[in-house]
């Protein structure tokens, strides 16, 4: 196993040297197969209780009197809150799961930079700040087989240290318009021949640039994007939707980002269309969640355990995941907190085995260095 | 090399400020103009400001935060005006490459709102007052800078067995003394081991920030002796702490480190062989003297060699430059026509303002910045940028000259003639080729 490793990385190394990012759909080259996934990052730490609300919970209605909002039920315990109503038909179809209580090994300092270090570099704390440079799905490309340079993109504005590291993977941001005339871009064109980084870079901007003419916000820029790209020869994507920190006012400023949560999924469905969808997975995870009880600004501050959510034709719905905790005092983390019953690496890893056929050794040795990874697989079709 | 080639290899491009080496190297061994003329925070306002807002946040008082908010806000802009102020103003433009790199060494990054304004002060107090001084006090004045310690986690590093520790069930963290080894001293590469992080780890505790700055409590600190490189450190307070950090920049190791990413950061990605082994004998030779070693990067043979892509602050300063932007108009900006015109582009171009993504700083390979998305954000700023800068636009023929002297190859030279436009011309000038390596 560690030989294949080895050579994997090489493999991955003499590709960013030599090749250069091929955006056909065309590209002979073998991908890494048929299924897609893309992680979204939920920055700013999503409030789970809040979104996949555990209605059959007696804690609930006393932890929160203010911040709950209207929910539609799921599954007779968890009700889904009306903001992301519009994904209601992919639960019924069987597309979406949520997992509940869960979270990285991250805990007490419940720092948002912090905590999304942990969660995209998937590693443990016990590991030295060194190993924790690149992150896991960047890990993952040096033991996919078929992994080229463009089997994997991070989208967007924001910085996306899951996909740092040795392996080379593609960064676009779909609002970069590149708005030069025509005459001036064959100028530019011109200028760039004698220059191959140049060349070569310029190639594929103009190439990328102007795809998307939507007039929707940016995050919807971003979802056709990453459909576009997962329709060819893309397989692994990943962005960020933020605006989760919803210290105050919550019932007013979780609509916007929920608002874009749903959108996004339901463009990546309607831009991969039925055949890619139904191999696609989508897992939208935070940095952790809030607390049970509202604060004195009708928000939630900083917790623990949170929800995640996945879906995607691939995934096996229409459930909530984990075991649930409870929320009398007792049966919380620090008197405050949900208490995490999972670790969000164990769900990613069945996630990579499912859709990769990643070993379980090279899993817990490779992609997420130090994890044992227990739970049986069930979140993947 | 020429002036032109020094001043866009060393300096911050076109117009040359110094016309020859020997102008570059007396201006190091003067005063550090650019600090006194355009000067930065403090850390005491900058700690003042951090700490109002932190006391607003726990009283929830939304007045406050909003103030502190802004105060923070305020502090964090006027940092990053007086880098682009000095950077694109200095008659001594070698020595703020200079400063960049150690910062770059020695990185330390906002990772919020709060944190925004701590890395400028940080290259002010410990490292620009170095950078033509020894090595050495720079090691000692970074590692005990409050920046460092939070940025790094020192300040929550306890001895296990110190009274703090052992009351408050507090340990070692071991992240600063790890990065010490392995970035700001030997290099990843030397031979240490575990044991030297960990004895190195428990070497430090003690180093804490009060609220006043930096101070030694000893009460963290883990008693006894400590054994870094084979090497005892014993004794109380501050004193072994100054012996470790002086043994570690005196290390060969050490020399080699430095020597090399110099190399690679002023002159090639791969530098030559011999000018990394001559910068490493005047380190060794000089104990560290960073002018020394400074002025012999300068004026080695082989300096002219090899070529670099301008990382993106370098790229905007050089072309503020060659735009006649002044200092002056840069710190006279509005805050909107900062975020419009610098802070969004250096993101875009892949490198947010005092946000590398860890403590090894930037990436430095051509290949890192020159991708698909950074070079399109280089083009749209080329193109968009000049004409609110600048009005009217010059005449992109003697632009060209400006901005590139005697560097413009022919394709260029011939593309900026058939521009249909002055904003297509210039635009064409500072995203070329030319323009975007030094």
């Amino acid at each position: 196993m560690e030989r294949r490793i080895f050579l994997k990385g090489l493999g991955a190394l003499g590709c960013s040297a030599a090749a250069h990012p091929m955006l056909t759909t065309l590209t002979l080259a073998a991908t890494p197969g048929e299924n897609r996934l893309v992680v979204i990052i939920l920055r700013g730490a999503m409030d789970g209780l809040d979104v996949v609300q555990p209605r059959g919970d007696a804690g609930l209605a006393a932890a929160r009197p203010d911040v709950l909002a209207p929910s539609a039920d799921l599954d007779g315990f968890f009700a889904l809150h009306e903001g992301l109503s519009n994904l209601m038909p992919l639960w019924a179809a069987g597309e979406l799961a949520f997992v509940h209580a869960t979270s990285t090994p991250y805990r007490d300092k419940r720092s948002h930079f912090d905590g999304q270090d942990l969660l995209e570099a998937g590693t443990g704390t016990d590991l030295v700040p060194a190993a924790q440079r690149d992150g896991w799905l960047n890990r993952l490309l040096t033991v996919l087989p078929g992994a080229q340079s463009e089997t994997a993109w991070a989208v967007g504005r924001e910085a996306m240290p899951i996909l740092a590291g040795s392996a080379a993977a593609q960064s676009w941001s779909p609002d970069q318009d590149l708005a030069v005339s025509a005459p001036a871009r064959a100028l530019l064109e011109h200028v760039y021949e004698a220059d191959p980084l140049f060349h070569q870079a310029s190639a594929t901007a103009f190439g990328l640039a102007g795809m998307e003419e939507g007039e929707g916000q940016d995050t919807d820029l971003i979802a056709d994007f990453v459909a576009e790209r997962l329709r060819g020869s893309a397989r692994i994507a990943a962005f960020s939707l933020s605006g989760w920190d919803t210290h105050k006012g919550q019932a007013r400023a979780i609509r916007k980002p929920l608002d874009q949560l749903q959108r996004t999924v339901l463009r990546l469905k309607a831009g991969l269309g039925p055949d890619a969808w139904g191999k696609t997975v989508v897992m939208a995870m935070t940095e952790f969640g809030r607390t049970v009880r509202q604060n004195g600004s009708g928000g939630t501050d900083h917790g623990t355990g949170g929800a995640m959510l996945v879906a995607g034709g691939a995934v096996r719905g229409g459930k909530v995941y984990g075991r649930w905790p409870g929320l009398a005092e007792a049966d919380l983390y620090d008197r405050r907190d949900l208490l995490p019953t999972s670790d969000v690496r164990d769900w990613a890893g069945q996630v990579l085995a499912g859709l990769f056929g990643i070993d379980q050794a090279v899993l817990e040795g490779t992609v997420f260095p130090g994890l044992k990874i227990e739970m049986p697989a069930q979140l993947i079709l | 090399m020429d002036a032109e080639g020094i001043a866009i290899r060393f300096g911050y491009g076109l117009p040359a400020n110094a016309s020859a080496p020997e102008g570059l190297i007396a201006n190091l061994a003067g005063p550090d103009l650019a600090a006194s003329d355009w000067p930065g925070n403090t850390l005491a306002e900058v700690a003042l400001a951090a700490a109002a807002y932190r006391e607003a946040r726990q009283a929830r008082d939304e007045g406050a935060i909003k103030a502190a908010r802004h105060a923070l806000d305020d502090l964090a802009l006027r940092g990053l005006k007086t880098s682009f102020a000095r950077a694109v103003g200095s008659p001594d433009a070698f020595r703020e490459r200079l400063v960049a790199f150690w910062a770059d060494h020695f990185t330390v990054a906002a990772r919020n709102r709060q944190e925004a304004p701590f890395p400028g002060v940080l290259i002010d107090e410990a490292i620009r007052p170095h950078v033509t001084a020894r090595f050495a006090d720079m090691l000692r004045a970074v590692t005990t800078h409050p920046a460092m310690l939070i940025y790094l986690n020192q300040e929550a590093s306890f001895g296990p067995g110190s009274p703090k520790g052992k009351r408050q069930k507090k340990g070692l963290n071991e992240n600063l003394a790890r990065e010490l080894l392995e970035l700001h001293t030997l290099g990843v590469g030397a031979d240490y081991a575990q044991t030297d992080v960990r004895e190195l780890a428990e070497l430090l505790t003690g180093l804490a920030v009060g609220p006043e700055g930096f101070v030694f409590d000893a009460k963290r600190a883990e008693p006894g002796a400590e054994t870094v490189l084979g090497v005892r450190y014993d004794g109380k307070g501050m004193a072994p702490i100054h012996a470790v950090l002086d043994d570690l920049a005196a290390r060969p190791e050490t020399a080699a480190h430095l020597a090399r990413k110099l190399a690679v950061h002023f002159v090639a990605d791969a530098p030559d062989p011999a000018l990394v082994a001559d910068l490493e004998d005047v380190f060794r030779a000089t104990g560290g003297d960073l002018k020394a070693v400074s002025q012999a990067l300068l004026t080695h043979p082989k300096a002219g060699q090899g070529t670099k892509a301008r990382q993106p602050f370098d790229f905007m300063v050089a072309a503020f430059r060659a735009l006649g932007v002044t200092s002056e108009t840069i710190l006279a900006a509005a805050p909107r026509d900062v975020r419009r015109l610098i802070l969004n582009p250096l993101q875009a171009m892949g490198q947010p303002f005092r946000q590398a993504p860890g403590p090894d700083g930037w990436p430095e390979a051509a290949a890192a910045w020159i991708t698909p998305q950074g070079l399109a954000a280089r083009i749209d700023w080329a193109m968009a940028a000049p004409q609110r800068l600048v009005r009217p636009l010059p005449d992109p023929r003697d632009f060209l000259r400006t901005a590139l002297g005697k560097r413009a190859g022919e394709r260029l030279t011939w593309a900026v003639g058939a521009a249909e436009s002055a904003r297509d011309g210039v635009g064409l000038v500072l995203a070329s080729p030319e323009f975007n390596r030094r």
